[in-house]
């Protein structure tokens, strides 16, 4: 079968496809459990400065095109967190921290605090006030945060943008100037359900953020913009739930992509889609360099 | 799924502290041991076992419970569910261990048990006589044995002590639910049974659908909420259970009871 061993975000990896922030990432077990069921890397929950318990219920509803969240954040902190990343390093692939914070010098608190592979800004969660998307909507923060986690640690820094805003890609470039590694695209859509029954909003918080299948092709054309824009790599995640999603996002011009909501069918996602990935390959006669921004070359 | 929305067709006061919860819900179709996320709207949504097909018996213990606990028949409710993995019959003679409120999707089992003809014997321990659930309803299953933390009914001391009264070489499989230190203890004490005993283990259970990761569970990562809540014994002698376990935030605690 074709290799998928290459770079991802400068990070070497077996294959492109991660476990996304989010899911599973709490504990090192699941980390590595998801690192042994087939994840080229795994991402961590979001950690931050003090622990968090998350909004109260429900923090996630099924929707059938797609999952609305609004977890907020729960997180034990990152003083209680590099056990969990060192127990995930065990399953074999790169563990890379999702990290939040109101401001730089949080950001460079976490991050100082943690040993990982690879550092993910989470810039663009959209149920958290004060932190995530509420930063990361603004282009002069995203660069100085990242320039402060840059300057920081010598690992790669990705930089998750959020598509709750009029042009990611003013996003992508700061995240570029402020020295990031690559990008991560998209985090999720903001959105809302209400109970027909009682007229309640269903999360607790309202308001939430929309993942899975719904939110792909809003993806694939984040993804195909920034890649057309940036020269630092992009990380394509959202709705991608089998092999073909996984490739579309490639050619878009992703060079891994992360897989979360998908996960909700079971672990085994991972190696099918990566398994699938590689038997495309095999009968096109292609590498996986080949695929990668080939619809930015098609024309 | 969202959450379904069912109307409260009667509450039972089991205790001062214990209510059980009937709602109009006939679809749900549970198996014993399965759980519902259950939506008190505009406070919060916590996972509730089933102690009956359509009911659930609940101890006020937080604001969640407490908000349950303040709703009439009549009021509404939203439930996802059933979820996870129930217990699964083996054999034709059970035994149902349970501590306090955990004596309800003991009983639901014991239930369903009865019907298909199995024999079923109960050994439940409870803090005091008034905190006791369910008496009448382990009665006509079979064999009840009772302790009490106080003496004030049955045997006095703990759940583990009614365990000298029986030969677990008799039962076909052993069925637990209550505190985790409790189980953890019954657990120990028949470790040389563990191959035939499943709990049901309880964790800080936030999407019910096995993406969230706040229930996972040392050391295999193990799902709570989907690959649970009843989990075969064996899995549990090496681990965090009966150790510690994570809270809302994923921060490590010490095991509940």
């Amino acid at each position: 079968m074709a290799t998928l061993r290459g770079d991802v975000g400068g990070l070497e990896l077996e294959n492109p496809v991660m476990l996304a922030a989010g899911i599973l990432g709490t504990t090192g077990a699941s980390l590595r459990r998801a690192a042994l069921a087939g994840a080229g890397a795994v991402v961590t929950k979001s950690i931050g400065i003090e622990p968090r318990d998350g909004h109260p219920g429900p923090g996630i509803v099924h929707l059938g095109v797609g999952l609305l969240n609004a977890m907020g954040l729960p997180n034990p902190s990152y003083r209680e967190f590099q056990e969990e990343i060192d127990i995930g390093r065990t399953g074999g692939s790169p563990v890379v921290a999702s990290i939040f914070g109101s401001s730089p010098e949080e950001f460079v608190e976490v991050a100082g605090g943690l040993d990982a592979d690879a550092f993910e800004l989470n810039l663009s969660c959209p149920h958290a006030q004060g932190y995530g998307a509420e930063i990361g909507c603004h282009p002069g923060d995203v660069e100085e945060i990242t320039r402060a986690v840059v300057r920081e640690k010598s690992v790669p820094v990705w930089v998750k943008l959020t598509p709750n805003v009029a042009d990611i890609v003013a996003l992508g470039l700061s995240a570029e100037r402020g020295g990031a590694t690559a990008v991560v695209a998209i985090n999720t859509i903001k959105a809302m359900a209400i109970d027909v029954e009682s007229g309640y909003p269903i999360l607790g918080n309202r308001v939430g953020g929309l993942s899975g299948p719904a939110i792909k092709p809003v993806a694939v054309r984040c993804v195909y913009d920034l890649h057309s824009a940036l020269s630092i790599p992009v990380i394509g995640v959202g709705g991608i739930s089998c092999w073909q999603d996984a490739v579309e996002m490639i050619m878009a011009g992703a060079s891994g992509v992360q897989v979360g909501s998908a996960l909700s069918g079971g672990l085994d996602i991972l190696k099918s889609i990566s398994n699938g990935i590689s038997r495309y390959l095999d009968r096109k006669g292609m590498a996986l360099a080949d695929l990668s921004g080939l619809a930015g070359r098609q024309r | 799924m969202r959450p379904s929305p069912v109307r409260i067709v009667e509450i039972i006061e089991e205790t001062s502290t214990v209510k059980t919860i009937r709602f109009d819900s006939a679809r749900l179709d549970p198996l014993p041991g399965q759980y519902m996320m259950v939506w008190i709207r505009g406070v919060d949504e916590i996972p509730m076992s089933f102690s009956g097909p359509s009911e659930m018996t609940v101890a006020a213990v937080g604001e969640a419970t407490r908000a349950l606990f303040r709703l009439r028949p009549g009021d509404g409710l939203g439930l996802r569910g059933p979820y996870g993995n129930g217990f699964s019959l083996i054999g034709d003679r059970i035994l149902l261990i349970g501590g306090g409120v955990g004596a309800a999707p003991l009983a639901f089992l014991g239930d369903v048990a009865r019907h298909k003809g199995i024999e079923v014997t109960s050994l439940m321990g409870f803090r005091c006589s008034e905190d006791i659930i369910f008496k009448r309803r382990f009665e006509r299953l079979g064999e009840l044995i009772l302790t009490t933390d106080d003496g004030s009914s049955g045997i006095p001391g703990r759940v583990s002590l009614g365990l000298e009264r029986l030969d677990p070489d008799r039962f076909s499989q052993i069925y637990i639910c209550g505190p985790e230190l409790m189980m953890w203890d019954v657990i120990e004490r028949w470790k040389d049974h563990a191959g035939k005993m499943q709990a049901s283990v309880n964790r800080h259970f936030k999407c019910g659908i096995g993406i969230c990761g706040s229930c996972c569970m040392d050391p295999t990562g193990i799902r709570v909420c989907q690959e649970g809540p009843v989990i075969p014994a064996v899995q549990l002698l090496e681990g965090e259970f009966g150790r510690y376990r994570r809270g809302p935030s994923g921060s490590r605690g010490p095991p509940r009871g």
